[in-house]
């Protein structure tokens, strides 16, 4: 069956392609020479013409555009990077006037500080004299109290006993023994705290 | 080979007994030449930084006809970019207006690719002798080769320099002759099978399609690069 459908096409073929070439006589026109000097001729002319304008007129055009173009996307590069060196530029200067202020700033605020610390430093140093000044002056008027107080005590001591003497026996006691007794005693008595 | 055939457009113009008359064939010449230099005219007219897109395709085809000559011959080709440039858009252009139904397909025909590729091929020749007079025979002498060969290979080194022109022109004719008349075979099949079979056949017409614009393209940079290797040939004289 496959084969007669098979051979069945290949006569059909056959027949389609005598059909198709019945009608073809005298071979290849190609090989006809009667228009053989016409299609010279007019290549010639033609080709020739095309040649002529694209050489003179159309391809310096283009290769001018080429060149233009290529130029100013050089140049629009260099621009660029003239551009871009600049700004690196302004942002190394401006990167440098933020680092000299910071450190203006520091600076400042150092002196500032020891400014501070160098008032506080004499406004303690005076407060410290007065202080102690003061308390030297306050020590010292006690210490004079203490020894004061002592001899009052003493001389008190001292006319109290000679007082009570005179009332007990009537007599009036050398003073100065009093005192020098009185004396001995508070001495005494001190030792004895101390101790 | 309807497709193929050649006929007379408007009056008939002689030269003596020299047939000149405008026929098909010229006026598809005429068409690709003036596509060309419209859309190039139009992609080099604007002086932008950023390209339209007839400036775009411009630029990018100036640029890869230029990347192509400097890749195959060296900087001492800058002089002959023009020639080439108009000779791959040449070629490009009839070879996609062949591409058109009912279009007549210029490089079809063996006699016009013959004289682009005779043309090269002296040119090239001239080119040669002029940049290094008789030394440029040396290009049928290999370096390297035993003195036996030597006489041997000189032949066969002139008698594939001589074939050049015809390889050349051959390999295109026969491309774009093959193609159309492969499509042609495949059109015939679909009317002949008709309804119920003609979709294999037209599946195979519509692949083909696809398959020739790239041919066209191809053959045509094929023709060029070859004609930069010529030109590299008798421009650096190393082989």
């Amino acid at each position: 069956m496959l084969k007669k459908i098979v051979i069945l096409l290949f006569v059909t073929c056959f027949a389609c392609f005598n059909s198709v070439f019945a009608a073809e006589s005298g071979g290849m026109p190609q090989l006809n020479p009667e228009f053989w000097i016409s299609q010279i001729f007019w290549l010639i002319i033609t080709f020739g013409i095309l040649f002529i304008v694209l050489t003179k007129v159309i391809l310096p055009k283009i290769s001018d555009n080429l060149e233009t173009r290529k130029s100013q996307i050089l140049e629009n590069i260099e621009t660029a990077d003239k551009q871009k060196e600049e700004s690196q530029k302004k942002i190394d200067e401006y990167e440098k006037i933020i680092l000299d202020s910071k450190l203006k700033a520091k600076s400042y605020f150092n002196e500032a500080r020891e400014k501070i610390l160098d008032d506080i430093n004499k406004k303690r140093a005076a407060l410290e004299k007065d202080l102690d000044e003061e308390i030297s002056e306050v020590e010292k008027e006690l210490s004079d109290l203490k020894q004061k107080s002592g001899e009052k005590i003493n001389k008190i001591a001292a006319e109290t006993s000679a007082e009570l003497i005179k009332e007990l026996i009537g007599e009036e006691v050398n003073s100065s023994s009093i005192a020098a007794i009185v004396e001995d005693q508070s001495k005494i008595n001190r030792e004895r705290k101390d101790v | 080979m309807y497709q193929f055939n050649v006929y007379r457009i408007g009056p008939e113009i002689k030269l003596g007994s020299v047939d000149l008359s405008f026929t098909n064939a010229s006026l598809f010449m005429v068409i690709s030449s003036l596509a060309i230099l419209i859309i190039f005219n139009l992609g080099a007219k604007k002086k932008t930084l950023i390209p339209d897109k007839l400036q775009l395709l411009s630029e990018l085809s100036y640029s890869f006809v230029a990347k192509m000559i400097s890749d195959t011959a060296g900087s001492k080709a800058k002089p002959y970019f023009s020639f080439i440039f108009s000779l791959f858009m040449f070629v490009l252009f009839c070879n996609m207006f062949g591409m058109i139904p009912y279009a007549f397909t210029v490089t079809s025909h063996i006699i016009v690719t013959f004289v682009l590729a005779a043309f090269i091929f002296i040119g090239v020749t001239i080119i040669g002798f002029m940049k290094h007079g008789l030394g440029y025979l040396k290009l049928f002498v290999p370096s390297g080769v035993p003195m036996v060969l030597l006489p041997l290979i000189v032949v066969i080194e002139i008698i594939s320099y001589l074939s050049r022109p015809i390889s050349l022109s051959v390999r295109l004719f026969a491309n774009m002759m093959a193609g159309h008349t492969m499509m042609k075979v495949f059109g015939g099949f679909v009317i002949s099978l008709g309804i119920v079979g003609g979709w294999l056949p037209l599946s195979f017409s519509v692949a083909l399609t696809g398959l020739e614009i790239l041919v066209a393209f191809l053959q045509a940079y094929v023709f060029a690069i070859l004609t930069c290797i010529y030109l590299n040939d008798a421009l650096n004289l190393h082989h």
